[in-house]
């Protein structure tokens, strides 16, 4: 399995990197397309959150595995002003500076899991996870195997 | 070069090829505007095939085009959203409401010429 790939945010070609690096690994980890599109998406607004609160950061990947299913966390951290009400920035409709509030939330819809740890003048730490959806979809038919199995027995 | 503008009788094409930086998406924006302004075009066809996303910041500047174009009189039609790219932007639940898109480039061309001769009808 691959390694944890680390890319520093420093300016907005940066944020391209990010995307492609992010977009390779899902590659190399059996995504599919549409799934590395939705977590290279949230990586974007993450690394411009990033960009515009904190001015820089970083944003590590790193391949998941667990109990037969597969999937990558992405962790986003910056030593920034940090946000004073975290439950407020990853609910829709929150503006904050210099966009229309949809940052935090529509990366949230994106992934799995989405968790934002923060403390104001201690940073920001974005840690979110998305599952390959094939495991899902085995998983369910294996469920519905069993499931037909025990009813003819 | 990520992006080739040309001109086609009274239409503007942007083509991204490639994928776009923030200001990258910022500098396209204003060329696009100001060389539609000089050719006194009626419509901007942009394809965007070449970006990986469309996060909320490129949405809301393909917004942005299409609504000052149309403070001058002109459409913007917007093609080649990738399959994937759009599922995300759903996803997203990004406001596209005053993107207007099309299949291709034939389509756009269509598209663009029934809108500009409702306008005119609209007019009379």
């Amino acid at each position: 399995m691959r390694d944890e790939i680390v890319v520093s945010i420093r300016s907005d070609q940066d944020m391209v990197e990010a995307r492609a690096k992010c977009r390779r690994l899902a590659d190399d980890l059996g995504f599919s397309r549409t799934d590395a599109t939705l977590i290279a998406t949230a990586i974007s607004e993450i690394a411009r959150n990033i960009l515009v609160h904190a001015g820089r950061g970083e944003i590590s990947m790193r391949p998941l595995c667990d109990d037969g299913r597969y999937g990558m966390t992405v962790v986003a951290r910056d030593s920034g002003p940090g946000i004073r009400d975290v439950a407020r920035a990853v609910k829709s409709g929150f503006a904050s500076r210099g966009g229309l509030g949809l940052g935090l939330p529509g990366a949230r819809r994106l992934m799995d899991k989405f968790d934002v740890e923060s403390e104001p003048g201690e940073g920001t730490t974005v840690t979110m996870t998305k599952w390959r959806a094939v495991d899902d979809l085995e998983r369910l038919r294996e469920k519905r195997r069993r499931r037909a199995g025990g009813a003819s027995s | 070069m990520s992006v080739l503008i040309s001109r086609q009788g009274d239409y503007l094409i942007a083509s991204v090829v490639s994928d776009l930086s923030d200001s990258q998406v910022v500098a396209l924006r204003s060329e696009l505007i100001d060389r539609a302004c000089a050719l006194r075009a009626r419509g901007i066809i942009l394809d965007v095939g070449g970006l990986d996303v469309i996060d909320s910041f490129v949405a809301r500047s393909l917004r942005s085009i299409a609504l000052t174009m149309r403070l001058r009189g002109a459409e913007t039609v917007v093609v080649g959203i990738r399959p994937e790219v759009a599922i995300a932007m759903v996803q997203f639940d990004l406001d596209l409401v005053p993107i207007h898109a099309a299949l291709d480039i034939d389509e756009a061309f269509l598209l663009l010429e029934h809108r500009i001769e409702g306008n005119s009808e609209d007019e009379r």
